[in-house]
């Protein structure tokens, strides 16, 4: 079925003892997408991926992940399934390509070994063994295992943490690749930047409740205001009290959802009375000011 | 590839990573030469009858038990067995890759002990109980795998498994006529001492190698291993994780 969402989530809940780590929710990803999950330490993410790839149970809800209840541990899921762990877990005396290749091994078509270590930009290292390589440089044979059986889904934990930048750009390249060729991925990240670069759609995630979900435009578009505008005043000038700006140190900042009006106004403003703007600019809203502001509210309200 | 095939697969590449750590393997296989050493020289001649047969069972121990309880341990600590968890390669397959590797290390040390007891202490292998002597090994070597992986569900962490580990055999090794011959202990040394799989392992080894052809099959000896094989399996497949323990 063509129709059929990659991952279909009702009412999902867990529950260690008496904690509610995730508090029914419910999300749909569909295939050659890729969706990002986003949230604090301890807000439930890590729980919701590791019910989806089949390592936690669940206490209560409705999980598909490409068909199958991930719960079951079966086979003819985990063939479809790549996974990037947060922790690294590979034998350290074996070299990059063996690795690879074992795991290669565990899947009916997989991808070509040499392939995949490029894909993963770890063909330099092909030949040395996993205990000589830097932290970064092992994070990259999680990918690279995680690509080898060819998945359908993928699932990417913080993939790119302890990366350089080139090394972030590149494994970004790698990941818009792969949904090139139609492939699902999940990603969670601590990255904004990361998740507004490469997520078609995104979830937030606080205190085990989805708070936000919807493209980084509709999440950073459905908040009051989406644009931010800042300068500094040479000594002595005050902006006018009608502008609704605040101090901020040595700068001011304005907040406002109608940003041309208010530009018009602040520079009107700046020309009648012979004051200088100093380094004006004007932001769109970011996906992380909207994050800090939803899941700062999830908190408030507990 | 089927899941034999699989399970072979696992071998070879466990068995390749092992001879990379050339200290670890060279101690591995020194350890119970060492412990032959001393023993003969500290209980003199004809020790060495005993001493062959005893150091046989030691080794089979450590590289099963001992070795296998270890690795694994530190293998889920290091997120290893959560990654193998999430791939399609099946649970028994990986295991038996483990305990295939132990046991070919186990049977190497049998045959170098074996030989050095021919050797250096002139102690007969019993060529004419052989498939005996096999029977025995496989049944020891499966049995102390089961075993290993059973405590390893019990063992919090990487750095308290050689603690733990240690602690549980080494007094079933002094106390079950594989360090000290038990003829001179007490008789309830001796009672408690039957009711371990060690005694059983170390008494049947000793039968056969002693023994020869004229030795009775250790029938009782081997049942009462088996035994504790299987406690073993079931105590394995309820306690076993896939995830560190925090």
């Amino acid at each position: 079925m063509a129709t059929e969402p990659a991952i279909d989530i009702r009412g999902l809940r867990k529950s260690y003892g008496s904690l509610e780590a995730v508090r029914g929710i419910d999300l749909r990803v569909e295939r050659g997408e890729v969706f990002s999950l986003l949230g604090p330490n301890g807000a439930g993410k890590t729980t919701t991926v590791e019910i989806l790839e089949g390592h936690r149970s669940r206490s209560a809800g409705e999980v598909s992940v490409l068909g199958h209840d991930p719960g079951r541990n079966d086979p003819a899921l985990k063939r479809q399934v790549g996974i990037v762990l947060q922790q690294t877990g590979v034998d350290l005396y074996l070299t990059v390509r063996e690795v690879v290749e074992m795991i290669a091994g565990y899947y009916p078509a997989p991808r070509d070994v040499d392939e995949v270590i490029g894909l993963a930009g770890l063909t330099e290292q092909r030949d040395q063994r996993v205990k000589k390589l830097s932290g970064g440089q092992r994070r990259r044979v999680d990918l690279a295992v995680a690509l080898a059986g060819d998945p359908e889904l993928l699932f990417l934990d913080e993939p790119t943490t302890g990366f350089d930048p080139s090394a972030r750009r590149q494994a970004w390249e790698t990941v818009r690749g792969l949904t090139a060729l139609g492939k699902t991925i999940f990603l969670t990240t601590h990255f904004m930047d990361e998740a507004q670069a490469l997520a078609d759609r995104l979830a937030i995630i606080a205190d085990g409740v989805i708070v936000a979900a919807g493209t980084a435009s509709e999440l950073i578009g459905a908040s009051s205001t989406t644009s931010r505008i800042r300068f500094r005043l040479p000594d002595g000038s005050r902006p006018p009290d009608d502008s609704g700006a605040r101090a901020d140190g040595a700068w001011w900042e304005i907040e406002t959802d109608a940003p041309t009006r208010a530009v018009h106004d602040l520079t009107g403003w700046a020309l009648e009375s012979g004051t200088t703007l100093i380094d004006l600019e004007i932001t769109r809203r970011s996906l992380e000011d909207v994050y800090l502001q939803l899941t700062a509210d999830a908190e408030a309200t507990e | 590839m089927n899941d034999v095939a699989l399970a072979l697969r696992q071998i070879r590449y466990e068995n390749r990573a092992f001879w990379r750590n050339p200290p670890a393997a060279f101690f591995t296989f020194a350890f119970p030469l060492i412990f032959m050493v001393i023993f003969n020289v500290l209980f003199g001649e004809g020790a060495s009858r005993f001493f062959t047969p005893a150091i046989i069972v030691f080794s089979v121990i450590t590289a099963t038990y001992t070795n296998l309880a270890i690795a694994v341990t530190i293998a889920r600590d290091d997120g290893i067995l959560k990654r193998v968890r999430g791939t399609p390669l099946p649970t028994w397959a990986y295991l038996a890759g483990r305990i295939g590797h132990a046991i070919i290390i186990g049977f190497l040390l049998v045959a170098i002990v074996a030989a050095f007891g021919a050797l250096a202490f002139d102690v007969e292998v019993p060529w004419e109980a052989m498939p005996s002597v096999l029977l025995v090994l496989v049944v020891g070597a499966a049995t102390f795998s089961a075993l290993g992986l059973a405590i390893a569900g019990f063992i919090p962490n990487a750095e308290a498994a050689p603690a733990v580990v240690n602690a549980v055999i080494l007094p079933a090794l002094f106390i079950s006529n594989v360090f000290i011959p038990i003829e001179n202990a007490p008789d309830w040394v001796d009672t408690v001492s039957k009711l371990l799989p060690v005694r059983h392992f170390a008494d049947a080894m000793l039968t056969l190698y002693t023994g020869g052809s004229a030795a009775d099959f250790p029938w009782t000896d081997l049942g009462i291993l088996a035994a504790w094989g299987l406690a073993g399996v079931v105590l394995a497949v309820r306690t076993f994780s896939w995830e560190p323990r925090r």
